[in-house]
């Protein structure tokens, strides 16, 4: 399992970086979103003792309670937290894209191309 | 005053936070037109945090005063969310009340009329700021950060305009990727010692196995590289001089203090986490925050030689304070570190009535457009693609019309203000710009005190930041006074500038901080000196937090 959420993490954060350094904000927008997914899943993965397989989420009635027996739940609520605020801050970057966007006339993200660059039919 | 403080303490640390939460949310539910009333419950809240701040500064600084810990959710320290009050965070509390409250007057003059929701986002951005320099857990500060963040994204777009939405795009995108490097590095700290609470992991950094040593180093480098792109340190602050001189004034004004808390969350977390206690990691990255303050310092003392654009200027130069005061924390010493505190406020001030300065002098430039002629051609100001001065300056060719004419008061007004600004930022005496630079030379020649460290040797690193002390000094002081004879000498058939009090007040109050700090540089000395005392002994405020006991339910 351990090898599986690196590999889903490691991919992730590849492609964001890559797209994030792409020239059209809508790839660094795709960019930033699989980045914050690839945080999101690391932060999951930082619980105590590793990753939680097979533990319960909840208190159960006749399980001691300690971590050896349940997942960590610091790592549950840092995660909703940081998608919250992820996901706030997407959609506000989004609308400053279409404003770029409308104002430019170009989805470049310095607002400009090459002067001698052809407008996209 | 202690005596009416007392009366509110402690619960007083939390108002800080929730008197500007409180003021935002009430402009929210008034509708646009209520712009007046809007304006004065902004300058009247931001005038309270003031009187607020300064009443906690005071409070923590009576003698034999412990750090103030509140716990939130009255909870015990490392399970709940703990604020914690102490020299520091008091400090930066009075110097953001007081930029806010400066921008705040300026912005009253005419820029808040440029869009809709600024007085909101004005406070919630003060919310977010306080609230960074007052937690003491990690996570919780992520979350100010992103509350100031946010507020500012908003912000540095109002005015609207082609410059401010493609510089926000820039800014958004680089603070976006600086918020992930900041929840992997909290959560690897989390996974490493099981708790975020600042006081908790300065204990637990000491115990960390040996195995682990190196993933801990990762989880604070990753967690730095975060603080450094908001402390803008070369090579990570390309975003910062479109950003700032793009936003209008006042929010440039205001972001002048943004800077500045990468460098307390630097100065918190590396003299608690890294401190002497930490064993093996103790003083770890000193290096890397030397070197990039180095490197910045030159970048920003370079940049203002080759700005001719006044908002460029004062952007570099919060880029070259920026740099000064990371390269003098990395060096980890007590007095350097209360040089430091010194300048940090005077150099803030500075920087701050530059951006103001500089919005009034573009005007008066541009006879009251707010576009000049030459950015239709994305030139310069004075020199265009083919090094020829534009059009509209006078280089020396009709002296004597202009000999023996009254100079009008508000052209000396932006002129004296200007030279003001000059003092401050390139260091020279009588501003507080020198004290603060004296103190920190002369820390780095005694590392110990005056006279009780003779023969301790200084390193090339010592030198090399002397060096560069008194060189990015120069380097400023050349660029601000050309820009200052550009502007204010080499120009004629221009119309006397419109000034109104609104918009001179604040930058002669922020001049007279400075002012104030030079003439009460004792007491201030002694002020940034227990500061950093109080860093560079991170066991009192571990022992305040860890030992704070909940309330007893009524």
């Amino acid at each position: 399992m351990e090898i599986v959420i690196a590999l889903a993490i490691g991919v992730l954060t590849g492609s964001g970086v890559w797209l994030l350094l792409r020239p059209r904000t809508f790839q660094v927008i795709m960019g930033l979103a699989l980045l914050s997914y690839a945080v999101n899943l690391f932060i999951f993965s930082m619980g105590r003792l590793g990753l939680a397989l097979g533990k319960e989420p909840i208190l159960q009635a006749g399980v001691p309670n300690d971590l050896s027996h349940y997942a960590d739940p610091m790592p549950q609520a840092l995660t909703l937290t940081a998608i919250v605020i992820g996901f706030a801050m997407t959609a506000l970057f989004l609308v400053v894209i279409l404003a770029s966007r409308g104002m430019v006339g170009t989805d470049h993200v310095d607002g400009s191309h090459a002067p001698d660059a052809k407008e996209p039919p | 005053m202690n005596t009416l403080t007392a009366v509110f303490m402690p619960h007083l640390v939390l108002a800080p936070i929730l008197l500007p939460m409180l003021t935002a949310a009430c402009m929210l539910l008034l509708r646009e037109e209520h712009l007046r009333l809007k304006l004065a419950l902004n300058i009247g809240a931001t005038l309270l945090g003031l009187l607020v701040a300064i009443a906690l500064l005071l409070w923590v600084d009576q003698p034999g005063a412990t750090p103030v810990v509140y716990l939130a959710g009255n909870w015990r320290a490392p399970y709940g969310i703990v604020l914690v009050l102490d020299r520091l965070s008091a400090l930066m509390l009075v110097l953001t009340s007081t930029l806010a409250l400066a921008t705040a007057l300026f912005a009253a003059a005419r820029w808040h009329r440029a869009g809709v929701h600024f007085h909101p986002l004005f406070q919630l951005q003060i919310m977010g700021l306080c609230g960074a320099f007052l937690t003491a857990d990690l996570f919780n500060l992520f979350v100010f950060f992103e509350i100031m963040l946010a507020a500012s994204y908003g912000l540095l777009l109002h005015g609207s305009g082609r410059a401010r939405v493609q510089a926000g795009l820039h800014f958004i995108a680089i603070n976006l990727a600086a918020s992930s490097l900041f929840l992997v590095g909290a959560s690897m700290l989390y996974g490493l010692t099981g708790t975020l609470n600042m006081a908790d992991l300065a204990q637990r950094i000491a115990q960390v196995a040996e195995a682990d040593r190196g993933l801990l180093h990762a989880a604070a480098g990753v967690l730095a590289a975060a603080f450094l792109i908001k402390a803008a340190i070369w090579p990570l602050n390309f975003w910062l001089v479109p950003a700032y001189s793009a936003a209008s004034a006042p929010v440039g004004a205001l972001f002048a203090i943004m800077t500045k808390v990468g460098i307390y969350a630097i100065l918190r977390l590396w003299t608690l986490l890294f401190g002497m206690g930490a064993g093996v990691s103790a003083q770890f990255g000193s290096l890397w925050l030397i070197g990039g303050g180095l490197l910045t310092m030159v970048f920003g003392a370079l940049g203002m030689l080759g700005s001719q654009r006044l908002g460029h200027l004062a952007g570099y130069a919060a880029i070259l304070s920026s740099g000064t005061l990371l390269a003098a924390a990395g060096f980890g010493q007590p007095l350097l570190t209360a040089g430091l505190l010194y300048y940090l406020p005077s150099s803030t001030l500075a920087v701050c009535a530059l951006f103001l300065l500089a919005d009034l002098i573009d005007r008066w430039r541009n006879d009251g457009v707010s576009f000049a002629p030459y950015e239709k051609q994305d030139n310069a100001p004075f020199l265009n693609a083919q090094l020829v001065p534009t059009e509209g300056l006078n280089l020396d060719t009709d002296e004597e019309i202009l000999t023996g004419r009254v100079i009008p008061a508000a052209m000396a007004f932006l002129g004296l203000a200007f030279m003001a600004c000059t003092l401050v930022i390139a260091g020279l005496p009588p501003m507080s710009g020198f004290i603060g630079k004296f103190a920190m030379l002369t820390a780095l020649l005694n590392p110990l005190s005056l006279g009780a460290s003779s023969g301790l040797p200084l390193g090339a690193t010592g030198w090399t930041l002397m060096v560069l002390l008194i060189g990015t000094g120069l380097l400023a002081l050349i660029a601000l006074t050309r820009t200052g004879i550009l502007h204010f000498w080499a120009t004629y058939d221009r119309a006397t500038p419109q000034l109104r009090v609104l918009e001179g007040l604040p930058i002669t109050a922020l001049l007279l901080g400075c002012v104030a700090m030079t003439v009460q540089a004792g007491p201030v000395m002694r002020y940034t000196q227990a500061t950093a005392d109080a860093l560079y002994n991170p066991a009192l405020y571990v022992q305040a937090v860890m030992s704070a006991t909940p309330r007893a339910a009524p």
